[in-house]
């Protein structure tokens, strides 16, 4: 068959392009099914106060795991219904807990304060659920809560439900915006 | 090759009855060479609109693809030849079946087909290009850059994994997170726009620029083939285009097109999506017909027998075809009486296929065979394809398809009729046009191996599968557990596939020798009868020197003893053509078909890229039609009228 | 040659006994029609290629030739079309045979299926508070039809046992029946047969066809709400288990864990499997499952468990009890 020298080039190239795309991952597609290193799943770090004793060395702000991971977030919608979040927290808009949607954060919007409110329970109503539900379950919900609030990537976050339409979907939502009041202190050296 | 009696135009006073003098026919091809040169370069590549040009690139990227395909099928085996196998886990796995279906579905076995019937159906009708040339390199490069795009995807870990039929709510947005999905649908959208361009190409190009004489009822089964084949596709695409947009706006915008919360239904993307799959099945079987028509006549140096019940056989396939979806949806819960109708059309569609398939043993029967490697594929159809349709009979009916349907059993049917009903019939062609093509013989020693490789490997593979859907073995899994009792047949399978590879290496080294040493051929090394054989080998880009007139539906062998009519009068300093009728192909009018632009890979690129855009954000959609819309506009933008006595300086 | 644990050419029931019959009428119809066409062809080619070399048009135009071929092939096709009536009548004497159970009160189930396992129920009309809940294994009386009422609480999953029954789906927003009975006591193993995600290899059931007192016993023993564990180590595990995430997605009848999106468990050692029909149900593999069912079932629903043996312990010995 009579190939033209340019589209053999032309074909080479894109084999070689492909080749090396092979060697990206993309962090939104992973599908993690099993965390084996324990620092894989920062937990012990987990803090409420940025005030250290002595020389201050743990990193206050701590990233989620799961943090720009689709399948997380989705599975976080998934654990979300199945733990009862709604229960209080009427998918994301509120009723006896206070809306997650808003850019209200009253413990604070990172992963790490998410993480802490999750396990340890608060006051005036929000169950610990510490041992629980198991450390990387909740990094997957702190994932999703976090698109609840608009603060993951607009592709990772969720689309419809397979039920009916409660609200406008995670992902049509705009950009949150978490009310700088709340912010945690600037974290001290790390 | 002196022609005779040349019929002029039209009736116009200075053109000379008679024969052509050797003088006249050099000049005349000098001219033309000159008119249809495309230039050479990487920018005239680009810019080509000459539908050998396209057809090749078509060509080669479908076998590309095949292979791909092929790796993926490997890769499968390997996993499941043993139980309990680790060597890929169940995410890879899901992707990889996902792209092995959608690589061979869209991206090889309709392209190849339709890029086969691009390059022969102007040469077999005797015109000079594709009615529309710009549309035509447009569909090659939305076609590449949809397959680009999948397998880019892939090797960035976000190729689909829900199946290359992506059933809702497994694909829908809150069972399959992350763009994997959108991706595969806006995949589609590249895909069918290739190939519905393709098939408007056909369709406009058989119908209406045939050569003279050339009524309805003289065009070769091939061209038939293509036509029906064109009209389905037509008919059918759209169901997709529907659909993979359905799926889309679900996934993208909050639609509830196959959610039943809010009024919407699974089932709907099932229907939508079977009454374009199961016409697509015939869709890529079509066309193979068509070519083993073409190459039993050549080999058993008779004409085809029972020509009309031949064609009606095959508009009747391509009607039927479409009444039958519903057989893949007989496990769900519709209505039973509903059901047996498509029981009773599945198995109707047999009657036509085997009109086809008694005409072409009562050719044989008649005829001289010549075991060429391309008429040993052929026998290789016969004896593959009567099991898988004998198996799709099987499964037509609704209480055994409920035991066989989603099992092994489906995948050894599916098989046996596209690689011994497509695929099969494909490498014939190979061996039969290869000549054509590139001028060179393909070694028939390398062919027998490839052959009898790809016969049995094909057997070892496949035939092992119905008894293991019949032992309970579902379809689409990563792996089984040993006490299942699956192990030996699966190996066994593998060890088909590793068959199968070898033979699609002896068939690419034969390719690739050949290319470079192969034995020289002339404009007809098969003594054939149609009317790509009239002409050198490879064509040259302007096709014949002269339009032929056929007074019979085998002008090659009618033409025999004396000479080839031709039409001659046209301007050879233009790229012009003549149109005909549409029923008896009687002269009509001038045409000038369009040189060669980079609108189309521009339209490519700009508009693929704002599909690719609508991926993530529902604006793609807007600027790809502001893009098109302007790009479109150039493209249609009017020329003045050529002005007919002054010859054109380029 | 033994044949496999689910097969569709060892039927133990009316239904897959029909349809192997008409399995086996399609298999010689088809293996005669095969045969007739190869041989034909095969009889073409070998006489074609016995003819004289020279190439005469005379030979097959002429029209008494052409016409006995016209004939030849008409008969075929004739033949073809009588065939396929032939076999659209067997089918649909087959299929109406198929549709209608016999007389009799069938026992009535309803399947659920879930990513990636079968959430099985038998409802009692006369009483609603009896109704039986349990996973992935089916108990039914020998020789009494049984009525199955099935959806799908996520994706499209399909139910199919093939001793028994063909398959059918399960899709969510639609309500699927079928029957089938069992006419020879035996356990019979069914799978998913529709793509359904990661673990769709792994979501198998357990149809087990007793005599119809064993059946009796079998449903009445789990209706009771599992007793508490006398035993001080099961006694622990139970703290464990109501204590740990176990509680906060698995049911146990007669204690507080109630949440129902994993199996129930309240008879989980009755169980002949675990995790759908993927381990033999015993306390090794309950372990493994326990600690890690990611390692079993990659992207199963179910996390690890990070359990210090003496917590493992007891829990294992608390599930035993759970009969």
């Amino acid at each position: 068959m009579k190939t033209s020298a340019f589209a053999r080039i032309g074909q080479a190239g894109i084999a070689s392009l492909l080749v090396l795309t092979a060697f990206a991952g993309c962090k939104r597609e992973q599908r993690r099914f099993r965390e084996t290193a324990p620092s894989g799943i920062p937990v012990d770090a987990v803090v409420m106060s940025p005030l250290q004793p002595g020389p201050s060395v743990i990193d206050v702000r701590i990233s989620n795991p799961y943090d720009d991971n689709a399948y997380a977030v989705s599975e976080g919608k998934q654990l979300f219904d199945q733990m009862n979040c709604s229960g209080c927290h009427s998918h994301g808009g509120g009723g006896i807990g206070p809306p997650l949607t808003d850019d209200e954060w009253i413990y604070g919007s990172e992963p790490q304060n998410i993480f802490a409110t999750i396990v340890e329970g608060r006051p005036n109503g929000m169950p610990a659920f510490k041992g629980r539900i198991p450390p990387y379950q909740v990094w997957k919900l702190v994932a999703y809560v976090r698109a609840l609030g608009g603060l993951q990537g607009k592709a990772i976050r969720t689309t419809r439900d397979d039920h009916m339409m409660y609200k406008e979907s995670e992902q049509a939502r705009d950009k949150g915006h978490p009310s700088p009041t709340f912010t945690p202190p600037a974290s001290v050296k790390q | 090759m002196a022609h005779a009696n040349a019929i002029p135009a039209f009736d116009d006073p200075d053109d000379r009855p008679g024969m052509l003098t050797a003088n006249e026919e050099d000049e005349t091809w000098a001219t033309l060479t000159r008119t249809w040169d495309e230039g050479s370069g990487l920018w005239a590549w680009l810019r080509s609109t000459n539908h050998k040009s396209i057809s090749r690139r078509y060509i080669v990227t479908a076998i590309v693809f095949f292979m791909l395909g092929g790796i993926e099928a490997g890769m499968m085996r390997v996993q499941l030849s043993r139980p309990e196998n680790s060597y890929i886990g169940p995410d890879l796995y899901n992707q990889i079946f996902t792209m092995h279906g959608s690589t061979m579905m869209f991206l090889f076995a309709v392209p190849v087909m339709e890029a086969v019937g691009l390059y022969f159906v102007p040469l077999m009708i005797g015109t000079r290009n594709v009615a529309f040339p710009r549309l035509n390199a447009l569909g090659y490069w939305m076609y590449l850059f949809g397959g680009v795009l999948l397998y880019v995807s892939f090797f960035y870990n976000t190729g689909p994994d829900a199946g290359w039929f992506a059933y809702v709510p497994l694909a829908g947005p809150a069972y399959s997170p992350g763009k994997r999905l959108d991706i595969w649908a806006q995949m589609i959208t590249f895909t069918e726009i290739a190939a519905l361009i393709g098939a408007v190409e056909i369709v406009t190009t058989v119908f209406k620029q045939r050569a003279p004489g050339m009524s309805l009822n003289r065009i070769p089964l091939f061209v038939w083939a293509m036509l029906v084949s064109s009209f389905m596709i037509i008919f059918a695409l759209p169901a997709i285009v529907v659909s993979s947009s359905m799926l889309a706006m679900d996934r993208l915008i909050d639609t509830h097109f196959f959610n039943p919360a809010e009024g919407g239904d699974a089932l709907l993307w099932q229907h939508l999506f079977w009454f374009f799959g199961h016409p697509e099945v015939y869709i890529i079987f079509i066309p193979a017909l068509g070519m083993i028509s073409s190459i039993i006549e050549t080999f058993t140096r008779r004409r085809i027998f029972g020509y009309p019940a031949m064609v009606l056989s095959l508009i009747s396939t391509a009607f039927l075809g479409f009444g039958l979806w519903v057989h893949h949806m007989f496990a769900t819960p519709l209505p039973q009486l509903g059901q047996s109708f498509f029981t009773a059309a599945s198995a109707a569609i047999a009657i036509p296929t085997g009109v086809q398939i008694f005409c072409w043993i009562a050719t044989i029967w008649s005829g001289r065979p010549r075991f060429t490697t391309s008429f040993l594929f052929v026998i290789g159809f016969f004896l593959l394809f009567t099991i898988g349709g004998l198996s799709g009979v099987m499964i037509a009916s609704i209480p055994f398809d409920l035991q066989a349907h989603d099992t092994f059993f489906v995948v050894a049917h599916l098989h046996y009729v596209l690689l011994g009903g497509a695929v099969f019939p494909l490498f014939a062609a190979f061996y039969y046009w290869f000549p054509k093509l590139t001028g060179r013989m393909l070694s028939e020693r390398a062919g027998r191996w490839n052959f009898w490789l790809f016969f049995i490997g094909m057997n070892v593979t496949f035939f092992p599968m119905h008894l293991l859907g019949l032992h309970g073995m579902p379809r689409r899994i990563y792996t089984y557990l040993p006490e299942m009792g699956w192990g030996n047949l699966n190996m066994i399978s593998t060890i088909g596939a590793v068959i199968i590879i070898a033979s699609v290496c002896v068939f690419l080294g034969n390719v690739w020798i050949s290319l470079r040493r192969g034995v020289p051929a002339g404009d007809n090394p098969w003594d054939a009868s149609t009317l790509e054989w009239a002409t050198s080998s490879p064509p040259p880009s302007f096709n014949h020197l002269f339009i032929p007139v056929v007074e019979g539906r085998d002008p090659l062998w009618d033409a025999r003893d004396g000479e080839l009519a031709v039409v001659t009068g046209l301007r050879t300093d233009r790229h012009e053509g003549l149109l005909t009728s549409v029923m008896d192909a009687e002269p009509e009018h001038r045409y000038e078909f369009k040189g060669p632009t980079i609108l189309p890979l521009i339209l490519a690129v700009f508009g693929g890229g704002c599909i690719v855009l609508a991926i993530f954000t529902p604006w793609g959609v807007t600027l790809g039609a502001i893009a098109a819309f302007i790009i479109l506009t150039c493209w249609f933008w009017p020329t003045i009228s050529p002005d007919y006595d002054t010859p054109r300086t380029r | 040659m033994t044949v496999p644990l689910q097969s569709a050419l060892d039927p133990g029931g009316p239904k897959a006994a029909a349809i192997l019959h008409l399995g086996w009428f399609l298999l010689i119809t088809a293996i005669v029609a095969y045969v007739l066409v190869t041989v034909a062809l095969l009889y073409a080619l070998r006489r074609a290629t016995h003819r004289p070399a020279a190439f005469d048009d005379s030979d097959f135009d002429e029209p008494n030739r052409e016409r006995g071929r016209v004939r030849w092939v008409a008969a075929a096709v004739a033949a073809t079309g009588l065939l396929l009536l032939l076999f659209i009548f067997v089918d649909v004497t087959t299929a109406r045979s198929l549709g209608s159970p016999a007389v009799g009160e069938p026992l009535r189930i309803d399947v659920v299926g879930h990513q990636w396992w079968w959430e099985v129920k038998y409802p009692d009309s006369a009483n609603p508070q009896n109704i039986v809940e349990t996973a992935n294994e089916i108990h039914v009386p020998v020789g009494r039809t049984v009525s199955i009422k099935m959806t799908s609480s996520d994706v499209i999953h399909s139910f199919w046992a093939p001793n028994l029954d063909g398959k059918k789906d399960l899709i969510p927003g639609h309500e699927t029946r079928t029957w089938f009975r069992a006419d020879s006591a035996g356990v019979y193993r069914g799978q998913c047969a529709e793509f359904c995600g990661h673990e769709h290899a792994k979501m198998a059931f357990f149809i087990v066809a007793e005599p119809p007192t064993q059946f009796e016993h079998w449903l009445e023993s789990q209706r009771s709400g599992a007793a508490t564990p006398t035993d001080s180590l099961a006694q622990q595990g139970e703290r464990v288990f109501l204590s740990g995430s176990c509680a906060m997605c698995h049911a146990i009848s007669g204690t507080s864990a109630g949440s129902n999106f994993g199996p129930d468990l309240t008879h989980l050692a009755s169980r002949r499997t675990i995790a759908a029909g993927t381990l033999p149900n015993d306390a090794s593999n309950l372990a493994g499952w326990i600690i890690d069912p990611q390692i079993i079932k990659p992207g199963v629903k179910m996390p690890p468990h990070h359990l210090d043996p003496g917590s493992l312990q007891a829990l294992l010995a608390y599930l035993a009890t759970l009969k």
